[in-house]
């Protein structure tokens, strides 16, 4: 296929099949598919070292796959003439740790990439990364450095951060998972709000009240599969296979 | 693709340098007491010399003979030309330290190359060059190096301090090579990760996310490394550069005053002190700062 035929939005943005990977002899992913519709929020929930991190880095090009394949409106991730570049300004990706550059400003994390990455004006950049930062409730901390900001207010930066590039799909990655309780409910607010919005999300999460609520469609993985997927109400109603069964029952 | 093995390269570098934070090896006395390599004086130091100092213009000017002027007169009147020469080491340890530190900078991001082979180049420099005694390589630059380099037409005269300062930069550079090797590999993953999934070139990610996270780690070790230097430019003696240490020794030879040989090195290792505590001083307590953060 020397020219793809353009993506239309009747389309999956996101359209995983067969995906295979192994970091040497540990094999991670053995055959996910998964789609994602444009608006729709999905939501991958699964126990630890089930490869749902790296499906979200193979996603972003950050990992490459073995086998399978993944398009991202249409573009195939895995091939290697990819531009890159266009891929991850469509992607947004927001990490457990937060991974805020230390050294900037609240505000100069969020301006940084569509800066020197996107190479747009500078006052342009400033009024939205400024914008984008009231959207996430963190007026006033424009001038804070990330270790003057709470852990929530941090991940809020770097929600904002990813937004700033004006992605086309936003992959969670457990950003909850290293909050406290009480700030973990001002990010699930603001992601819940993206959602809302229309934001294309693929969620990596914990929080199995959260998912319930926002998510059009729930997977559940387990070693490298996706075992089963559904509604919220149907997954969480009757879930078929024992390893969700046993999954759900640990967690809820 | 080559980016899942940068990642898994990276993290295995991360683990297995966290006590490989850069050391001076041939200074490397004291080791087991905190930092190896670490030159830390402190008050006691410099009352100890003082006292020794004391001692032995005491004890000497008891000893000498009758009409000898004072030691402390002798010191005085040298100071002088002392003083010249010990500008000199210092112009050494600037120079050395300037062309070392940009020479290391240049070779420790070789050694993070994704290329194999010119990370294996940069890791043989470094190494050979860090685990060298410093004598060696003045020795080495004062044989090697020509007395003149001609340019085009221009002839440029390499006088022995300038070849001597050659040998200093490349022990400077090996070891700032490691500080930038052992600071670029303890930033966190993370920030790799973040940089790359916002788009960012390996390159806008090592110049402008890691390296200057990395300056903070690096000031203390390199000043440490600094006052090192300054003390490691009185090896130029050897090689006949005329430098304070060298100065002293034809002071003695000229005065010919046994009872002044002992005061007249402790004087010069005073100046040496005067000049690399507040610089030890200062590497302390901006280690402290970066450490509350
Ligand atoms: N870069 C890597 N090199 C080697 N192994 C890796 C690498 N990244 C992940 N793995 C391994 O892949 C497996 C799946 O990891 P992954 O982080 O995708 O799981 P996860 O489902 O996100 O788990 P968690 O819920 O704990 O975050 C783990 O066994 C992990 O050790
Ligand atoms: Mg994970």
């Amino acid at each position: 296929m020397a020219t793809a035929p353009a993506w239309t939005p009747a389309e999956p943005l996101i359209r995983i099949a067969d995906v295979h990977k192994a970091f040497g002899a540990v094999t991670v992913l053995s055959g996910v598919s998964l789609e994602v519709m444009k608006g729709e929020v999905i939501c991958v929930i699964g126990p630890s070292g089930s490869g749902k991190s790296t499906l979200l880095r193979c996603i972003n090009a950050l990992v490459p796959i073995e086998k399978g394949s993944i398009q991202v409106e249409g573009q195939e991730v895995n091939d290697p003439k990819l531009d890159k570049l266009a891929l991850r300004r469509k992607v947004g990706m927001v990490f457990q740790q937060y991974n805020l550059f230390p050294h900037k400003t609240a505000l100069q994390n969020v301006m940084m990439a569509p800066v020197h990455v996107l190479r747009e004006d500078k006052a342009e950049v400033e009024a939205r990364a400024r914008r984008l930062l009231k959207k996430v409730r963190l007026e006033g901390k424009e001038a804070s450095y990330p270790g003057e900001l709470s852990g929530g207010q941090q991940q809020r930066v770097a929600i904002a951060r990813s937004l700033a590039m004006n992605p086309d799909v936003m992959l969670f990655d457990e950003v909850t998972a290293a909050l406290d309780p009480e700030t973990v409910k001002e990010v699930l607010v603001t992601i819940r709000e993206l959602a809302e919005e229309g934001m294309t999300c693929l969620i990596v999460t914990h929080e199995m009240g959260f998912a319930r609520e926002v998510a059009g469609h729930i997977y559940f993985t387990d070693r490298g599969v996706i075992v089963e997927h559904g509604p919220p109400k149907e997954f969480f109603a009757n879930a078929r296979d024992p390893r969700t069964q046993q999954f759900l029952s640990q967690i809820l | 693709m080559g980016a899942g093995h940068a990642h898994s390269r990276i993290l295995a570098g991360v683990i297995a340098n966290r006590s490989d934070l850069p050391v001076v090896l041939p200074f490397r006395l004291g080791a087991g007491t905190g930092a190896a390599g670490a030159w830390r004086p402190g008050p006691p130091h410099a009352v100890a010399l003082a006292i020794a100092l004391a001692v032995f213009v005491v004890v000497g000017d008891a000893q000498a003979a009758p009409g000898t002027p004072s030691i402390l007169t002798t010191l005085l009147k040298w100071t002088p030309l002392l003083a010249t020469g010990f500008l000199l080491n210092i112009a050494i340890s600037f120079i050395a330290m300037a062309a070392g530190t940009v020479a290391g900078t240049f070779l420790g991001l070789m050694q993070i190359s994704l290329l194999a082979p010119v990370r294996g180049v940069a890791w043989f420099f470094t190494q050979f060059f860090r685990n060298a005694p410093w004598l060696v390589l003045l020795f080495y630059c004062m044989l090697l190096l020509p007395f003149e380099l001609q340019i085009g037409g221009t002839v440029i005269p390499l006088p022995a301090w300038m070849k001597a300062t050659a040998g200093l930069a490349l022990a400077v550079m090996a070891n700032v090579s490691e500080l930038v090797r052992g600071a670029v590999q303890s930033i966190p993953f993370g920030q790799w990760e973040a940089s790359e999934a916002l788009a960012f070139s390996r390159r806008q990610t090592l110049w402008m996310i890691i390296l200057p996270q990395c300056v903070k780690r690096m000031l203390p070790p390199w000043m440490n490394l600094y006052a090192i230097l300054v003390v490691g430019t009185a090896l130029a003696s050897i090689v006949g550069v005329n430098e304070s240490m060298t100065l002293t020794g034809d002071i003695l030879a000229a005065e010919n005053r046994t009872e002044l040989l002992v005061p007249m090195y402790l004087y010069l290792l005073l100046w040496f002190f005067a000049y690399c505590y507040p610089i030890a001083r200062a590497t302390v307590s901006l280690e402290r700062r970066f450490q509350v953060r």
